[in-house]
């Protein structure tokens, strides 16, 4: 007897991944590809071939991501709708910033990055307050502040974004060209993809590691705005005026805040394992879950650190004359690459787990740190856009 | 058989440990981590700088030792490119073991598995169930089949395989990644210069150290234009053409011929309205060599080169290309000349012969625009200032000393008042220290020169002098008079001391004269009568000039005064003979040009991309295995259900139990 392909549909066939959206999914994905036939049609005069090409490349990457893990869905909306009422509330006067009531104190860019800031001190706060007191309800206001600085954050983004063009119709750029601009990025890039990996394994009370570090970044964003005027947006040096750097810098921001959540992890790891029975160790994650976290974080943020690095030398040939110049900052990409390729051989072939993977992850975030900041600070080079 | 015998292992060659050696994962991993460390050393030392400059740094014994240990250029030392070379060898030798097992893995569904292996996994379900055994296995496999899995089954003698595999593909991610890794190796060994220092080696190759023109190079320090890969630099300035470029190799350079003349129109620098530089463009024409024809004509700027049959052309620097200049130049030991008319080209030099002797004008820039951020205590609202044109020059002595000046043709307003700017340094490492030379009521430096040639006259300075001495010390005896002769000679001679040499020389001759206890008084008294004999003589100035001085001296002209004076306080350090005044200028700009030829860019960037789909591959997906082993007894069938997965255990688990769950519906346990 055979098993009839009615008793296959019946009992085992799932409905295929595109059937199994639901309507909600369908509409958000029309509105997000509107949304970019909308700005080709607009923006058109602006735009190259590769520009239009990144753009509905990254309107397929936010709907897959969105289809995939649908809180990114209603994240998108409420950031399009509310970027796009402070896009309207500005008009074609930057100077509107200073008489609107919504732009001074709550969307324009500034005040949005001030209230991503703030709400991701907040967030820390409530996070390491539940682990103290064992709340649950804590953690989840933890999550809560996240997920609105998060927001917060990618509208100062997206309005900063047409800011730069209203400065004038040839400084306007993508806000991702200078430190304090990456620093906004590097927060929003690292808290998503906590909150992502919080989702999927419950990991509420993690939030208090990750999010040291974003306060840590957040720390050096205030004082860069406030006592060295960072937060000026200047036009773009010439080696700059590129499309690579919408692809290079984002790509390069999944890898470092992969990362540093990776060492945040890793901490805990560390702190949970010295006593497994501990008020720590049970209110976290096991650390077989942690170990599996602090992998798959490395592997993803090696992935892209791969794209980005690659992305970066096809730009280096193009702007300096040669895709690898052993510049410091190449370098020290490769310095970082090698690192993290070293980690996962250690892991994948040589079976290593938990505590000395967990250090170096650890010293690993150093090493990318300086990757990231040290070598605009302390040594000269080609790739010298983010001096302090 | 006796038992005591251990197996002997087969003696194997020194040829198979060494690649079995190389081949180790420890020493891949060891490698990775000693070239990170390697490579750190790079870049904390700055690399391919003139060799003079380490010396200087490191001192004899240790330059020589860094030297030899190539960390000068590190990237292309034997070391370093041996470490890269044995990566290269240790990755090979992984990919060339384990690409066939993986192969081999990937298509086998292993139905030849035993039970006691499977008893022996981790994630396993036992049961005994109603159907027969034919009857669960095709209810297994349509089940896996469902959920993406290949399926192959096998019939034995006593029970029924129903082999399950998904996501193998993700294991060609391993052979990708590592052979990208060697493609892209390869790929960049190409590019190197390595067949170059071994011609240098050899002594085929030369490379030249000394700053000649590119016609004077010896044929062994240049490079034919067939050679294939480079990159090099040339610098052309406008109207100016270049068949060449220049090669660094080591601590010389080498010419590199082209098939092609690169001609510059035009340089171009755009600003935002900031002043930031916004864009850089050559407008260039590319001639054949062989019929003179221009084949081109096109602009590049940063970001967009010019690909040109294999060649790629990049705005890379910029520079003067020989601007013209007209200046005066004012005499400031004899002001009561006329200014010297000269005419100076930049990166040229001319040579003047001066009361302080024979001196050597080199014109190194020349700068159209000077835009610098204002000081945060201006309240005007700017945040750039341009400071309008300016040109450097080194004036050198007979003995090869020089001061570098940079002179702004316009005058600058300070604190609301207007001057000529000039800065000096002695070397580059320094801050100019500037002399502002205030403008008259006509916008010249005439009346200044007016004024310091008044206090080089010697017999009106004396008539100025006894005049005040007279009217200080009135008394006729002889001691009043030579008094009044000694006062007045040492107070011409402060004057002209001040004159000569500037405050500066004042000071030391006072620090070696007078008790230190007593200097401050001192100072006070010599600016006092420096002062006022100086105010005497502005004053005689003012008169020639026909300045109406019925209402006294008007608060401009004695602000002027106070300006010329500090001036001239400076003009001892300022250390030139001449005050260089810009009149006219005709700029002539150069374009820095790197061109490259890089053949194996195609293949790292064909590497690149299998690195990327391998990274990803091996990370997402992954290789998985479930086995359903089915055998009849006693009329029931016995169930096992177990799994593998290749990484990624956690998801495996959940997704393991879930097949359990759905596989013990499908085929139930007999409750009986």
């Amino acid at each position: 007897m055979s098993v009839s392909s009615e008793y296959i549909a019946a009992n085992f066939e799932r409905p295929s991944f595109f059937k199994r959206l639901g309507w909600f999914d369908w509409v958000w994905a029309a509105l997000v590809v509107a949304g970019a036939i909308y700005a080709h049609t607009y923006y058109a005069a602006l735009m190259n071939s590769y520009t239009v090409g990144i753009l509905y490349g990254a309107s397929a990457a936010i709907i897959g991501l969105g289809w995939n893990w649908k809180s990114v869905r209603p994240l998108t909306l409420v950031v399009a709708v509310v970027s796009l009422f402070a896009i309207s509330l500005y008009g074609s006067d930057i100077a509107n910033a200073q008489h609107s009531f919504f732009l001074k104190y709550l969307i324009s860019s500034q005040s949005a990055i001030m209230w991503m800031s703030a709400l991701f001190v907040m967030a820390t706060f409530s996070y390491l307050f539940g682990l103290v007191i064992r709340s649950d309800f804590a953690a989840a206001v933890g999550t809560a502040l996240t997920w609105a600085a998060t927001t917060m954050g990618l509208i100062g983004l997206m309005v900063r974004w047409r800011e730069s063009y209203l400065l004038g119709p040839n400084i306007g750029h993508i806000p991702v060209s200078n430190l304090y601009e990456v620093f906004i990025l590097f927060s929003i890039v690292t808290a998503l993809l906590y909150l992502f990996y919080e989702q999927r394994y419950q990991a509420r009370k993690l939030g208090g590691f990750v999010l040291l570090v974003i306060s840590a970044a957040v720390a050096f964003l205030l004082w860069y705005a406030f006592d060295r005027h960072a937060n000026a947006i200047q036009p773009l040096v010439p080696a700059l005026q590129s499309y690579w750097m919408k692809i290079h810098v984002p790509a390069n921001f999944i890898g470092y805040g992969s990362f540093a959540l990776a060492a945040m992890v890793a901490v805990a790891y560390l702190l949970a394992e010295r006593n497994p029975q501990g008020a720590l160790a049970t209110q976290l994650p096991s650390l077989e879950q942690m170990d599996d976290i602090m992998h798959k974080s490395i592997a993803l943020g090696f992935a892209f650190f791969t794209v980005a690095t690659i992305l970066g030398a096809m730009w280096a040939a193009q702007a300096w004359g040669g895709y690898w110049s052993w510049d410091p900052k190449e370098t020290w990409a490769l310095i970082v690459w090698l690192n993290y390729a070293a980690w996962l051989h250690l892991r994948l072939t040589k079976g290593w787990r938990g505590r000395p993977l967990a250090w170096w992850a650890l010293i690993g975030l150093g090493v990318t740190t300086f990757a990231f900041l040290g070598v605009n600070m302390f040594l000269s080079g080609l790739h010298s856009y983010g001096g302090l | 058989m006796n038992d005591n015998t251990q197996p002997v292992r087969p003696r194997r060659s020194y040829g198979a440990l060494t690649i079995e050696f190389l081949g180790s994962m420890n020493m891949a991993i060891t490698l990775l981590v000693v070239i990170a460390i390697a490579a750190v050393i790079g870049t904390v030392l700055q690399q391919n700088q003139p060799y003079t400059d380490y010396e200087v740094k490191f001192g004899p014994f240790w330059f020589v030792v860094f030297h030899k240990l190539g960390l000068y250029n590190i990237y292309d030392s034997s070391w370093f490119m041996g470490l890269l070379g044995f990566l290269l060898i240790s990755t090979s030798i992984c990919i060339w073991r384990s690409t066939p097992h993986i192969l081999r893995d990937m298509r086998q569904h292993r139905t030849d598995v035993e039970h006691k292996s499977l008893m022996g996994f981790h994630l396993k379900g036992e049961w005994r169930t109603a159907r027969t055994d034919e009857q669960a296995a095709q209810t297994a496999g349509a089940l896996l089949r469902a959920r993406g899995y290949g399926i192959r089954q096998q019939r034995y003698d006593d029970h029924v395989v129903v082999a399950g595999m998904k996501g193998s593909i993700g294991r060609i991610g391993y052979i990708l990644t590592h052979l990208a890794i060697v493609v892209i190796c390869v790929g960049a060994l190409i590019d190197t210069n390595l067949p170059l220092r071994f011609k240098e080696w050899r002594g085929e190759v030369k490379a030249e150290t000394a700053n000649i023109p590119a016609a004077q190079v010896p044929a062994s320090s240049t490079l034919p234009a067939s050679n294939k890969i480079f990159r090099g630099t040339v610098t052309i300035p406008e109207g100016d053409s270049a068949n060449f470029l220049y090669l660094q190799l080591g601590n010389g350079y080498l010419v590199q011929n082209l098939p092609f003349t690169i001609a510059l129109d035009k340089f171009r620098i755009k600003h935002y309205p900031s002043g930031m530089p916004r864009s850089f463009e050559s407008d260039i024409k590319i001639f054949d060599n062989n019929n003179k024809k221009e084949v081109l004509h096109t602009t590049i700027a940063v970001n967009h080169p010019l690909d040109y049959k294999g060649y790629t052309i990049f705005q890379a620097s910029f520079a003067d290309g020989g601007s013209h200049l007209q200046m005066k130049a004012w005499s400031l030991d004899l002001p009561a000349d006329k200014p010297l008319e000269l005419n100076g080209t930049v990166n040229h030099f001319i040579k003047l012969t001066t009361p302080r002797g024979k001196r050597t004008i080199e014109f190194t820039n020349f700068k159209l625009y000077n835009i610098f951020p204002v000081d945060p205590s201006d309240k005007s609202g700017k945040k750039f200032r341009n400071y309008g044109p300016s040109f450097i020059f080194k004036v050198r002595d007979p003995s090869g000393e020089a001061l570098e000046y940079v002179n702004y043709m316009a005058p600058q307003q300070v604190n609301g008042r207007e001057f000529f700017m000039s800065g000096v340094r002695s070397s580059p490492a320094e801050p100019y220290r500037y002399l502002y030379i205030p403008i008259d009521s006509h916008g010249g430096i005439e009346r200044f020169m007016q004024l310091l040639a008044a206090t080089h006259d010697q017999k009106l300075l004396k008539q100025v002098v006894a005049h005040q001495v007279d009217s200080q010390v009135t008394g006729n005896s002889p001691q009043d008079k030579e008094m009044r002769a000694t006062m007045q000679s040492s107070i011409v001679r402060l004057v002209n001391m001040f004159v000569a040499e500037g405050i500066d020389g004042v000071l030391q001759h006072m620090r070696q004269n007078v008790a230190a206890d007593k200097q401050q008084d001192a100072m006070n008294s010599y600016i006092k009568v420096l002062q006022s004999v100086l105010g005497d003589v502005y004053v005689k100035v003012l008169r020639q000039d026909h300045v109406d001085l019925t209402h006294g001296v008007s608060n401009t002209d004695s602000r002027y005064f106070e300006d010329a004076m500090n001036a001239m306080a400076m003009l001892g350090p300022y250390g030139s003979p001449f005050y260089l005044q810009l009149t006219n200028f005709q700029q002539v700009q150069a374009s820095g040009l790197e061109i490259t030829r890089a053949p194996g860019k195609d293949v790292v960037y064909f590497g690149s991309v299998m690195l990327i789909l391998g990274v990803f591959m091996m990370f997402y997906l992954h290789q998985r295995r479930v086995w359903v082993w089915l055998a009849s007894v006693d009329g029931k069938t016995e169930v096992l259900f177990a799994g593998s997965g290749h990484r990624n255990r956690t998801e495996f688990e959940t997704e393991f139990s879930g097949l359990q769950t759905e596989l013990q519906k499908a085929v139930p346990p007999d409750v009986s």
